[in-house]
């Protein structure tokens, strides 16, 4: 209460005065009107201004009323100079609002834990480099291991095709398979119903249960209590089986939990059992946690899991030789994997974004100070002392802080959700909740704290040493000037330097070639109700597609290319050598796929309406590895793939190579197989590719949905996407990287010019005089010029020096996000020393210009 | 030796005293009080009274409000709060125990 008043009377300043002095010479009139002599009541009295200090030290707290002051000259100082003000706290806003928004996402996902009891305690298990997951089998080997710990299974998170009524009103939502106690284990308890236990999840097949996330029932169902008890068909679709499966809802999840996978919140979770696959010995579909008691350690339950997993092999020289676990208190996901690198580059960009904007600041104010320093010297000759000047110039850098903070908060407001929108792949848009944590709101005032005195204590300092009788001395200033010149060079280099390899990156790879041609094709991704559909339904399907206005061409294969999936094969043996370790890929086609995707034809032909079993078309590829690059058309091989395994295949045609899988992967060995051979693999599912003649090929999408329906009431086409999507959607984080990076580029480089702009013209300014001197003894101007510009370029040159080693050392850990470009290459480096070199001479040369414009006469008058 | 030193360290209470007999008066005016209650004895030195004041207003033991006087001009009057009676209280039982702890010394040596 006293304090709180006390401070308050910090902001009374005058009043205060006043009541005090009016008090107090009330009490002398006093003193005279009860007949005392004037002089005498004076003299008993004392010094009325020594009592009216002692009072109003009394009724205000000192620290609080002199950083009052210090803030209202601040305020004045900082309004004397808008246009220096308002650069300052933009360039600091946006630097700041970048790191916090960069915050916001590596907090949603690699820091903020999980709604779980003890969520320190969950591990994810890998298998180290291997990619795979575990098979159930496999997790169940380990799950007889594990102790005091709990191990849970989940699945990946797919968008699986759900219904709450008819098989028409199809709609879409996150599933995933768990283990029944995983919400136990968590700790969790329902919001409405119940959730799993053990005795969900006991046999494949038995338990056609669902629980909800409680943010999918709100966004569903509208927290409608009634949803207990009804039904969600699920699929045909392979995780669920080869027809549709009816689940019953049990219970909704509790608040704020949305499962374990970071950036794909779950709607609907099911029993692992009731994933088809469960059994598969080769389905390595599952991700395992290990979630362990309070206190105790990971490492001695880790060797065991992999004990029982190596004893469980069939054969140990390919049993794992390694497990990995690895914290997963805040989830874990494919996402946040892929990312993980992504980010971890962009925080570097960020905060050397952010070191730039305040080594600029710094400059600027430390240019401010020296030019203020007749007026420090004048607070130190009437008894400021030193802190009370490093208050000063902080209390000043505090405000800017603080303002540029709150402008960061709204930028990094909007552009948080802003990038996590942009990581968005067709069906599997990225959802990460960016809410505001203490952790956030910590880190805001830890940067507004960092950048303060990141910015304002060189100034400060400065100013602390300011001594009356030096005021006349100058340039003190100009070697840190320098040095902080030289540090922005530096960053600045560096974030050129890593945005030119992600822009290089991703020019690549969209320019990559993929050896089809992806304008104006749509893939229909279709599922039939009734599994291995004869290929002749298909061709129906087809053959009526063609028909529509605006076809042009129509194929069907099991997926489409580029979309990720692949299935490989080994040990092909030609005419009975032995087999081969090369990897050859398989995908299913119909005749007049090649055709739509125009993939040329080298030698033989497509496929016949009326082929023969066993007839497959092979890429370059494929014949340069098997056939040493001779045409290897009317030649035949053993196939050893699922349903075809012995059958003598006869190739029959010969295409160019195309990409397979993903973009950056090189071109593979391809054998095209007849969809007239049976499917096998995708027994529900298959995609239409169809070339239109539209430039836009999504304008036929709902007309082609609805004939695919038409053609056959059997066939549903459940997502559709043109092959352009397809391909982007591969680039989509070297996309997010390069555009990212060029922003933070153009803003260093931009932060980088004002900042040598500002010191250069504050130098011109104070060697006027100088300049003068020089020029009316007869200097050059550019004697005069070389002398202002070479002292600055000297440190830009430096800087960028030591911007070159430090990029060239640290380019190895970025090197995984690259594609196609090397750290080392001569025109990774040209680029942003050229951008460099050419801001450097931009912002030169306006004050080269001033000072040699500087009239002798007027300067040497004027001092 | 000022008589002005007697009242050091007990200036709070005595100016706390006069208020609990006699609230609402200004500075002056305890002064005069404290002059006239201890037979001209006690003297505070003047100026040093208002700082004094001012410090347990805001410790919150005296609250003050300006009025205005029938001569026109404003004085500043002072009243005990509650704060301040517990405060009285114990400052005067403390007073007390070491008068008579010196008056014990006195009289035993």
């Amino acid at each position: 209460m006293s304090l709180l008043s006390r401070m308050l009377n910090a902001f009374r300043g005058e009043r205060l005065i006043r009541e005090i002095d009016e008090e107090l010479s009330a009490h002398i009139d006093d003193a005279i009107g009860q007949g005392r002599d004037s002089s005498e009541a004076r003299q008993a009295f004392g010094s009325p201004l020594r009592q009216r200090e002692a009072s109003h030290d009394a009724r205000v707290v000192a620290w609080v009323d002199s950083l009052r002051a210090d803030a209202v000259f601040g305020w004045r100082q900082l309004n004397k100079r808008k246009a220096t003000s308002a650069a300052a706290i933009l360039a600091l806003g946006l630097a700041i609002g970048a790191c916090t928004a960069a915050f916001r996402i590596v907090d949603a996902l690699f820091l903020r834990p999980l709604p779980v009891a003890n969520p320190d305690g969950l591990y994810g298990v890998s298998l180290g480099e291997s990619l795979r997951n575990f098979t159930y089998d496999e997790f169940r080997q380990m799950r007889a291991e594990q102790g005091q710990a709990e191990l849970i299974a989940v699945s990946g998170a797919p968008a699986l095709d759900v219904t709450y009524g008819s098989d028409q009103d199809n709609e879409q939502a996150h599933g995933q398979f768990v283990s029944g106690w995983m919400f136990g284990s968590f700790g969790l308890h329902p919001a409405l119903g119940r959730l799993f236990t053990e005795f969900d999840d006991l046999k494949p097949g038995a338990h056609p249960v669902a629980v909800l996330s409680y943010d999918y029932w709100t966004r569903r169902f509208a927290r409608d209590p009634k949803v207990i008890g009804r039904t969600v068909r699920m699929g045909p679709d392979w995780r669920i089986g080869t027809s549709s499966k009816a689940f019953e809802i049990v219970g909704v999840g509790p608040e704020g939990f949305s499962g374990t996978e970071t950036g794909v919140p779950i709607d609907i979770f099911l029993p692992t059992m009731m994933q088809a696959m469960v059994e598969a010995p080769y389905a390595g579909i599952f991700r395992i946690f290990v979630h362990l008691p309070p206190g105790a350690a990971i490492e001695p339950v880790r060797d065991r899991l992999l004990a029982a997993l190596r004893a469980s092999s069939a054969d140990l020289s390919k049993a794992p030789r390694t497990l990995v676990t690895e914290s997963a208190a805040a989830g874990a996901s494919n996402f946040r994997t892929d990312y993980r690198r992504a980010l971890a580059a962009l925080d570097v960009l960020v905060a050397l974004v952010l070191l730039i904007a305040c080594a600029n600041v710094a400059n600027l104010m430390t240019a401010q100070a020296a030019a203020r320093s007749p007026e420090m010297a004048l607070r130190v000759s009437i008894g400021a002392g030193q802190s009370r000047l490093v208050q000063l110039v902080l209390v000043e850098s505090a405000m800017l802080a603080v303002a540029a903070v709150a402008l960061g908060s709204l930028f990094a407001w909007w552009s948080g959700p802003f990038v996590v929108s942009r990581i968005n792949p067709p069906d599997n848009p990225v959802r990460l909740i960016l809410s505001t944590d203490w952790r956030v709101i910590a880190f805001s005032l830890a940067l507004a704290l960092g950048v303060t005195i990141l910015m304002g204590l060189a100034p400060a300092l400065h100013a602390s040493r300011s001594q009356p009788f030096g005021a006349l001395k100058r340039g003190a200033s100009r070697r840190l000037m320098d040095v902080l010149i030289a540090a922005q060079v530096a960053f600045c280099f560096l974030v050129l330097f890593g945005a030119g390899l992600f822009v290089s990156t991703f020019d690549r790879l969209s320019h990559q070639g993929t050896g089809i041609s992806a304008a104006r094709v749509l893939n229909l991704n279709v599922t039939t109700l009734k599994p291995d559909e004869p290929a002749v339904f298909w061709d129906q399907v087809a053959e009526h597609l063609r028909q529509v206005p605006g076809v042009e061409s129509v194929g069907f294969a099991d997926w489409p290319i580029l979309d990720g999936n692949g299935y490989k094969t080994t040990d092909i043996s030609i005419n009975g050598a032995p087999p081969s370790d090369v990897t050859a890929w398989v995908e299913n086609i119909s005749s007049g796929w090649i055709d739509t995707l125009k993939i040329p034809l080298l030698a033989g032909r497509d496929f016949r309406p009326s082929e023969s079993r066993g007839a497959v078309i092979v890429n370059e590829e494929f014949a340069q590895a098997f056939f040493n690059g001779e045409n290897p058309v009317g030649k035949t091989f053993e196939a050893t793939w699922a349903a075809l395994k012995g059958q003598r295949m006869e190739i029959v045609g010969l295409v160019r190579n195309a990409r397979y899988r993903y973009l950056k992967q090189d071109m593979l060995p391809v054998v095209y197989t007849n969809f007239r051979d049976g499917k096998g693999l995708m027994q529900n599912s298959g995609t239409f590719g169809v070339r239109t003649t539209a430039t836009n090929p999504l304008s036929l999408a709902a007309l082609l949905r609805q004939e695919v329906a038409r053609a056959n009431p059997e066939f549903r086409v459940s997502t559709l996407h043109t092959q352009q999507e397809l391909i982007d959607a591969q680039t989509i984080r070297e996309r997010l990287l390069a555009m990212l990076a060029l922003f933070f580029a153009v803003v260093a480089l931009l932060l980088a010019g004002i900042g040598l702009y500002g010191v250069l013209d504050y130098s011109v300014f104070q060697r006027r005089r100088e300049i003068g001197i020089r020029m009316a003894i007869g200097a050059q101007a550019s004697e005069i010029a070389r002398r202002v510009a070479c002292e600055s370029l000297v440190w830009v040159i430096a800087g960028a020096a030591v911007g070159l080693a430090l990029g060239l050392s640290l380019a190895r850990f970025i090197e995984s996000l690259l594609y196609g470009v090397k750290a080392t290459d001569l025109s990774a480096l040209t680029a942003p020393a050229l951008a460099l070199i050419a801001t450097a001479i931009l912002a030169v040369l306006p004050p080269v210009i001033r000072a040699i414009r500087i009239d002798p006469v007027r300067v040497l008058r004027s001092e | 030796m000022p008589k002005a030193d007697k009242l050091q360290g007990s200036l709070d209470l005595l100016v706390l005293k006069i208020l609990s007999r006699r609230p609402g008066l200004h500075g002056y005016a305890i002064i005069s009080a404290i002059q006239d209650a201890s037979g001209e004895v006690l003297r505070a030195e003047e100026g040093s009274l208002y700082p004094a004041l001012h410090r347990m207003e805001e410790t919150g033991w005296i609250r003050a409000k300006w009025v205005t006087k029938d001569t026109g001009r404003r004085a500043r009057i002072y009243e005990l709060t509650a704060a301040g009676k517990k405060q009285l209280a114990s400052e005067e039982s403390r007073w007390q125990a070491v008068t008579s702890a010196v008056n014990r010394i006195l009289r035993t040596v």
